[in-house]
């Protein structure tokens, strides 16, 4: 198989993506494939956190970019899953000590060495943004349903229309389904038709997301949580399978059905 | 559905507000033009069209729509209805 350089990104701060790229890896780890997680986010690192693998770190990628280390070095080994690996970013640095071509000089390396490689890109859409997208194959896009990160979410995926990176994916995270049924929160169908793109994935609102990075431990890896399978669902996707969309309303009500209607039934 | 849930007391769902404001919004964003620059726009397609034609500028209607993520300027022009002579 050819490696996928996957970043995920989202314009505004706080929806869901260093948790997402934290639960995907696993996912896909669990799956067998080599995934090696990079902290695009120099200066706010989290990755590390929300993957239990802080006390770990020992290089960085700031550390890869000036020779300081081999790349090898600075991939830290989860114990869990001997096929995940944490690239970390630098905490003491800032985005300017990297550059886009830089993260392409990596990530060309890393196709030697793995299926996947995930970018945690930072918020906003400045050069830490530029840095994570310059090498990926694909963008996921973490939205939640609410105006401000559905505008955000626009402006970013109109820059990677700009930018000719094609091959994206739209991920609605923190969908509280009973909030959609009484009408005071945006639908799937309501993201969908605003930022017209594909969609990879609805991962409901789960305490247990919280629960998990309180431990360092994502909730894929122990998880029957119905967010843990939205996010096992997500990886299905990356690797080519079609898997349903979750029904996100036990009493299937007039929500899941309009939704499985507007899927066609998928 | 607006009309009956006036005469019911009942708000619109938050989520329909959402949904609209995020419309315009994102049509702003996505194209620069602002409410100023369509007024303008509208203004002179007005003067230049009335040159050779007979329109009620009142009746005249621009809009920016979606589809998809491409956006299209749509001119809403109604022609003045002439009164057809009858021949005889």
């Amino acid at each position: 198989m050819t490696t996928k350089v996957v970043t995920i990104a989202s314009g505004k701060g706080g929806v869901g993506k260093t948790t997402a790229v934290a639960n995907i890896a696993v996912a896909l780890a669990q799956d067998g494939q080599k995934v090696i997680c990079i902290d695009g986010d120099i200066g706010l690192r989290n990755l590390d956190v929300v993957m239990g693998l802080e006390n770990r770190i020992v290089y960085d990628i700031v550390d890869v970019v000036e020779g300081r280390c081999r790349l090898r070095q600075a991939m830290i080994r989860d114990k869990r899953l001997p096929e995940l690996f944490l690239i970390p970013a630098a905490q003491t640095r800032d985005k300017n000590a990297v550059s886009p071509s830089d993260m392409v000089r990596v990530c060309d390396e890393l196709r030697q060495e793995c299926d996947w490689v995930l970018i945690d890109s930072p918020a906003g859409i400045e050069r830490g943004f530029r840095n994570t997208i310059a090498p990926a194959d694909k963008v996921l896009i973490v939205t939640n349903p609410e105006v401000s990160a559905v505008r955000d979410a626009d402006r970013v995926i109109g820059i990677l229309e700009a930018e000719g990176k094609n091959d994206q994916g739209l991920i609605i995270n923190r969908l509280n389904p009973s909030m959609v049924k009484r009408g005071d929160m945006l639908s799937v169908d309501d993201v969908l038709d605003l930022l017209a793109i594909e969609l990879v994935g609805i991962v409901p609102e789960d305490e247990n997301v919280i629960v998990g990075s309180n431990r360092g431990t994502p909730i894929v890896l122990d998880g029957k949580s119905r967010a843990s399978q939205a996010f096992m669902n997500i990886s299905q996707r990356l690797q080519g399978h079609k898997v349903p969309f979750l029904d996100l309303d036990e009493h299937d009500g007039l929500w899941s059905k309009l939704t499985k209607f507007a899927r066609g039934g998928e | 559905m607006d009309f009956l849930n006036r005469v019911m007391g009942h708000k619109p769902k938050s989520a329909k507000n959402a949904k609209d404001r995020l419309q315009l919004v994102l049509i702003n964003d996505r194209t620069d033009i602002t409410p100023a620059v369509l007024d303008a726009l509208q203004a002179e397609l007005i003067e230049v069209i009335s040159r050779h034609v007979d329109i009620d500028p009142s009746m005249v209607r621009i809009d920016v729509e979606h589809e998809g993520r491409s956006q299209r300027l749509i001119a809403d022009i109604p022609l003045r209805s002439v009164p057809r002579r009858r021949a005889g």
